[in-house]
């Protein structure tokens, strides 16, 4: 990335992948860069646009079975988003976006949907809905501390050697698979089944993204953490008791 | 003989044991002040007889109420549209809207020849089989609590295989939600109305294709498949209501806002299919002031307090717009209980902007999700306990206080000030 472009957070289909508060990691990203002093700007690309190849973080956020499906065939044909994580962009999906990323999914009568094979997992449907907090022990190699957020899918996740789990669960279900994982990552593509908005929660997952994209990060000033470490701190000990 | 008793004697004996015997938990539950009573009264009396739903709203003119946002508020104003007709309506005003409240409503007016029901947007095709409607009213559809609500494509979906299933039944339904015209587009006889639709970030893809949606102003269609959106007889026009015959009359309601004009004139659509002139209706719906809390006006320590009620991003959009201007500092009071849902990633669905440079305090449970929302926003606030202390923030800069809260917040403060009607 040059220095004088700014960081570009490409919004992948908000028209139909924005089920759940999805702006809130888009918003994270962007208010943490320019805390930095990073040109940033958001570009919200809908479902009959052409995906910039020029992204530098792509995000996907969730949606319901028939969005989900949808949104993949237009992606597969599109191939901005294969262009892109291939020359190295930064890719960041939760949950339906999570599944997409992947090699398929259970789709609308649970049939299984050809995902976009950039992530080395496979996903189908549980016989029991994940509803509730979350907290999971973040892949020591990453260095972003313990993962607070909250699920809501009924997804079954499994991991392809090429794939690794992003954190291990203490509390919730996560990938659902018996493993005890939550999310994956591989290369700079990353998922998640985290809402709260997972970035809002865990902002060192947001400079982990940032990082991946842009380089070693200048620290922000502490007051400007203050609110976001102490909601971190509240949610964490709120399940804890 | 009174009505009452006339209209239990046609029922089975069975449903009237059950009847009686539900009636007599409510008064119990009352009377232990838990709540209005009409759902542990429905329960009890739906397990004695589960069909007794059917057999209550048997020879009844049933409206069936539903939407996202607007249930409870178009629900009262449907009863004040009705009032012409004479006679009791029965109509379960507290919000109970599963079929256990429903029950309950009809249990308590056996009398009633005409009953108005707010029902729950998920038990739309079991009560419209139930209750055989004479009017389904669809309002709006958009995300809200997330983690016990269904998907709302679904919804959709199901509203319309079970429309297409009735065919006595008028819908009266919003001709500018897509989601909502897909689905009243499966029955027999539909009253549309352009009641207009704030928040459409729920909507900018068919519910038929899936093709993003062309969309100029409150118009809309799909290039792929052809859905579009129908042609209305009825239409919110700024503040005046347009009827059929094109007589273009101002509202001038007493509830504010524009979510609320909007629900008036699918009150007086519904009033058409009863027969009842709109002037009548009209003059009914200028007298309601509040519903169930909302929207009162309270004076606490010689600040007027006003609580707004919203649930969910289009209602926390509609509600901001409604906002007295500045100075009138606004509380914002956030809770993520069960009814509340228990997520409070929706907050980040709500754009705060609008309020910046406004005396913003920030109140409740989850408090620190609404600040940390509200900082990326860049809207200064300050963070409050309770009520007074917002009071005593607010007497500094203003003599009143605007006060928007999600559900069990609502409910909170509504207790603390004294369970204002």
């Amino acid at each position: 990335m040059s220095p004088t472009r700014p960081l570009r957070l490409t919004w992948v289909y908000p028209d139909l992948l924005s089920t759940y508060g999805d702006r809130g990691n888009a918003l994270v990203l962007e208010r943490r860069a320019r805390l930095r002093g990073l040109p940033v700007e958001i570009v919200e690309v809908n479902s009959d646009q052409r995906v910039p190849r020029d992204g530098d973080i792509y995000l996907m956020g969730g949606g319901e079975d028939l969005p989900q499906t949808l949104a993949t065939r237009r992606l597969l044909a599109d191939g901005g988003l294969h262009e892109a994580a291939g020359r190295g962009a930064v890719v960041f999906a939760v949950c339906a976006g999570f599944q997409m990323l992947g090699a398929e999914f259970g789709g609308a009568d649970d049939a299984p949907v050809q995902g976009l094979g950039l992530l080395d997992i496979r996903s189908g449907r549980g016989e029991q809905r994940a509803v509730g907090e979350v907290v999971a022990d973040v892949d020591p190699r990453l260095n972003v501390g313990q993962l607070t957020g909250f699920e809501n899918h009924q997804g079954v996740t499994r991991l392809g050697p090429n794939a690794r789990p992003l954190a291990r669960v203490s509390l919730g279900t996560g990938n659902g698979g018996g493993d005890g994982t939550e999310g994956a990552y591989q290369g700079r593509v990353l998922g998640t089944y985290l809402h709260g908005p997972a970035l809002v929660r865990n902002p060192g997952l947001a400079d982990l993204l940032l990082y991946w994209a842009a380089g070693p990060l200048p620290p922000l000033p502490p007051q400007a953490e203050d609110l976001a470490s102490r909601l971190r701190a509240e949610r964490l000990a709120a399940v804890a008791r | 003989m009174n009505d009452n008793t006339r209209h239990r004697s046609r029922l089975p004996i069975r449903a009237r044991v059950a009847t009686t015997v539900g009636g007599a938990a409510a008064t119990v539950s009352r009377l232990a002040g838990k709540g209005d009573g009409s759902v542990i009264g429905g329960v009890i009396s739906l397990r004695l007889a589960p069909d007794l739903l059917s057999q209550l709203a048997a020879g009844r003119q049933v409206v069936l109420v539903t939407g996202t946002n607007g249930k409870t508020t178009t629900t009262k104003l449907i009863t004040a549209a009705l009032a012409p007709l004479g006679g009791e309506i029965a109509s379960n005003i507290y919000g109970a809207n599963m079929e256990a409240g429903l029950t309950s409503a009809l249990t308590r007016a056996p009398g009633a020849r005409v009953a108005v029901l707010e029902t729950d947007e998920k038990y739309i095709p079991a009560m419209v089989r139930a209750t055989r409607p004479k009017v389904v009213v669809l309002l709006n559809l958009s995300r809200d609590q997330m983690d016990r609500a269904a998907e709302i494509w679904l919804l959709a979906r199901r509203w319309r295989e079970a429309l297409g299933n009735a065919p006595d039944c008028r819908v009266v339904a919003n001709a500018d939600d897509p989601l909502v015209a897909w689905a009243a587009s499966s029955a027999r006889q539909v009253t549309w109305v352009a009641a207009g639709q704030r928040w459409r970030e729920d909507s900018w893809c068919c519910p038929n294709c899936g093709a993003h949606l062309q969309r100029e102003g409150d118009d809309w269609s799909c290039r792929e498949c052809g859905l579009r959106r129908p042609p209305v007889s009825w239409m919110l026009y700024g503040d005046e209501v347009i009827d059929p015959a094109g007589r273009a009359t101002t509202l001038d309601l007493a509830l504010p806002g524009r979510a609320n004009r909007s629900n008036a004139v699918i009150a007086l659509a519904v009033a058409e299919a009863f027969g009842v002139h709109a002037g009548q209706a009209l003059r009914e719906l200028r007298q309601v002031t509040s519903v169930a809390g909302r929207y009162t006006q309270v004076s606490r320590r010689g600040c007027d307090v006003r609580l707004l009620l919203a649930k969910n991003p289009a209602g926390w959009l509609e509600a901001l717009d409604v906002i007295a201007p500045p100075p009138a500092p606004v509380l914002l009071s956030v809770n993520a209980q069960g009814p509340d849902g228990r997520d409070t990633s929706w907050l980040w669905d709500v754009d705060f902007r609008r309020l910046r440079g406004r005396n913003v305090l920030v109140g409740g449970e989850r408090r620190l999700d609404l600040a940390v929302r509200l900082e990326a926003d860049e809207v200064a606030f300050k963070l409050v306990d309770d009520i007074d202390e917002a009071i005593d923030a607010a007497r500094a800069v203003a003599p009143n206080l605007e006060v928007l809260a999600n559900y069990t917040a609502f409910q909170q403060y509504r207790v603390a000030l004294g369970r204002v009607q």
